[in-house]
């Protein structure tokens, strides 16, 4: 089998037993909960009636294992189960509070990674490029600075200033599903922006770093010796052999911006699923959380598994075996 | 001239005193670099605000002083109210002591767990070793607030579990930087001539290993710290971290947002009381890092 091939199958096999680990790990939450939990949520009111027959619902009747298998097969056909604050005759499903608001979070943060990841590429470039120039210690002092900002701080300045003293976007990105879509964009304009903030800085520095290092090395001595000029160094000598590095930090930012989503949609209330999130832990509805989370984790493991395999791919070492 | 000819006869030197431990220090200190001193001195005012402020606070931590929510700034109330006409600058103090001592307390945790479990799988290696650093590759494979969140909505958030739950989770990065710098140093003939003799575990982890490693871990407490308190920090500003009465940034934050879009700035003070913190650290662990390895900047 061609190498490449084998590793990449070999990666793809370590990322499902992980997927299936993980889901274990958030289907058994349940099993964790304090035996008063059934009184918490209905209420002192309830009635051992009513408590066993929340815990059937919930499935604390029926042994681990089988829980298990009900709720992943369950999520595998796209049934998250229905959330604690549904009421008898009224069920509430979880996909119905999520599906909404994940399309919201999934259009925040493509927009996100759709400018951020070619302005810090871009940026990292220049900087390398030009490397320790008046340009280069600038943008270095501006992400150092931006790096060990919480996103809130960020966010709210952000506000303050181009929502605030200077009025040019919303302050809150309250969007529905029926507004056009450049009125949408304006209004998730400063959520976007926050993040491209908090996001570029990492991505731009180690861009910066990872053709840096390289920058030694005797094959680029050689191409300079040649007499190439300094950006086709970069781009065609440097770059190539970079992209392993480069690819895992944007796929770690991705996954970043999946989590730093949860803070910035709560400061700019825009209806995403972090908020969800948030707000199913504080009134502990756990089968929302647990969906949030899935999701969460799902997206995180594959964009990391797909960093690996892009920097697996890109190898010029494995792309060209003797 | 060759080398094996009778050396110079030496000129019996007047031999100095050892320098104290207050001088070596002073030495070293005075070839820190400007960033680096910035960032102790501002470190050195949060600690002295931390350990002092029912002295310097002006009033009492949730006391309310004020009928009327969300004053101005005024002389007698330095950044204005908060919601529930409490003293903003009072509560900005003891933010300092509840936030720096709930993260430091999480920080010593992790560390206390991650290392001491780090330092063992590389001594014991075999099933431990393999065990452990599974366990953690799985812990890891969720995002660091994803869990905290799914862990806070089964046990409920209080002082004790936040900082439970951060330690254990943040141990997982502790552990894989223990481990691997323990590695280095279990190989060394000393390990083994103690292992040889038949010292205890405890021993060999506290006397031969931990002091090894001790430099690299110092740089990653700082660093630790850093994400710890921001991620604290990040929960308590969600409304599930540190609850209210108990002053916090974090909290604090979140309480006043509202003013923001009166252009008032005073939400801005907690969160950047968070932000200056995290700086200054990071500038005196980029000092400590490059002093203790030897780090230079490609020139």
């Amino acid at each position: 089998m061609h190498p490449l091939l084998r590793t990449v199958l070999q990666r793809l096999g370590l990322g499902l037993i992980t997927l299936f680990v993980v889901s274990l790990i958030i289907c058994s939450a349940i099993e964790f909960l304090p035996g008063d939990f059934a009184r918490a949520i209905l209420g002192q009111a309830a009635t051992p009636e009513t408590v066993a027959a929340f815990e059937k619902e919930i499935g604390l009747d029926k042994p681990a294992p089988e829980r298990y298998l009900h709720w992943i097969g369950g999520v595998l056909q796209g049934d998250f189960g229905s959330s604690f604050s549904s009421r008898v005759g009224f069920r509430r499903t979880v996909l119905d509070i999520i599906s909404p608001r994940l399309r919201n979070t999934l259009f925040l943060a493509g927009l996100t990674a759709l400018i951020a990841v070619p302005l810090a590429l871009g940026l990292g470039l220049l900087a390398a490029l030009y490397r320790n120039s008046f340009f280069d210690r600038v943008i270095n002092a501006l992400t150092l600075t931006t790096i060990s900002f919480p996103e809130f701080f960020v966010a709210y300045i952000l506000m303050l200033f181009l929502a605030v003293k200077f009025p040019i976007f919303h302050s809150l990105s309250n969007v529905s599903p029926d507004m056009p879509f450049l009125d949408r964009l304006g209004r998730t304009a400063l959520p976007v922006l926050t993040l491209t903030l908090v996001i570029l800085a990492h991505m731009m520095r180690m861009t910066r770093a990872a053709i840096i290092s390289l920058l030694a090395s005797p094959y680029i001595e050689m191409a300079r010796l040649k007499g190439v000029s300094p950006g086709q160094v970069i781009l065609r000598h440097a770059l190539p052999n970079a992209w392993a590095p480069i690819a895992n930090v944007i796929a770690f930012n991705m996954a970043y911006l999946v989590v730093g989503a949860v803070v910035v949609e709560v400061v700019f209330v825009y209806p995403g699923i972090g908020q969800a999130m948030v707000d199913a832990v504080r009134s502990r509805d756990i089968p929302v959380v647990q969906a949030c989370a899935l999701i969460f984790a799902v997206t995180y493991i594959l964009l990391n598994l797909l960093a690996d395999i892009i920097s697996i791919a890109t190898n010029p070492r494995l792309l060209h075996p003797r | 001239m060759s080398m094996d000819q009778t050396a110079p006869p030496v000129a019996p030197r007047s031999v100095k005193a050892r320098r104290t431990v207050a001088q070596s220090v002073w030495r070293t200190l005075k070839k820190a670099p400007i960033s680096a001193w910035f960032g102790m001195i501002v470190i050195a005012i949060y600690i002295f605000v931390a350990l002092f402020v029912p002295l310097i606070a002006p009033y009492g931590e949730a006391e309310v002083v004020s009928q009327q929510p969300f004053e101005l700034w005024s002389w007698a109330h330095w950044l204005g109210t908060d919601q529930l006409g409490r003293d903003m600058f009072t509560r900005l103090l003891y933010g300092a002591r509840n936030t720096l001592g709930i993260a430091l307390a999480t920080t010593l945790l992790a560390f206390a767990i991650g290392g001491g479990l780090g330092i063992i799988a590389s001594i014991f290696r075999g099933w431990t070793d393999q065990l452990l650093s599974r366990a953690v590759d799985t812990l890891m494979a969720i995002p660091q607030l994803i869990f905290a969140l799914i862990l806070l909505s089964i046990f409920g958030s209080s002082v004790k579990n936040l900082i439970i739950i951060i330690a254990v989770l943040d141990s997982t990065r502790v552990y894989r930087l223990a481990r691997s710098v323990a590695m280095n140093v279990v190989v060394m003939d000393y390990v083994e001539a103690a292992k040889l003799r038949g010292e205890r575990i405890g021993w060999i982890l506290f006397r031969e290993v931990l002091p090894n490693i001790m430099p690299t871990m110092v740089a990653e407490f700082g660093l630790r710290f850093c994400f710890v308190f921001l991620t604290i920090s990040a929960l308590s500003f969600l409304g599930l971290g540190i609850q209210p009465p108990t002053a916090d940034w974090g909290s604090m934050v979140r309480e006043n947002a509202t003013l923001i879009t009166y252009g008032d700035i005073t939400p801005l003070m907690p969160a950047g009381a968070i932000a200056l913190l995290t700086v200054a650290v990071n500038f005196v662990v980029d000092w400590f890092l490059h002093k203790t390895s030897g780090l230079r900047d490609e020139k």
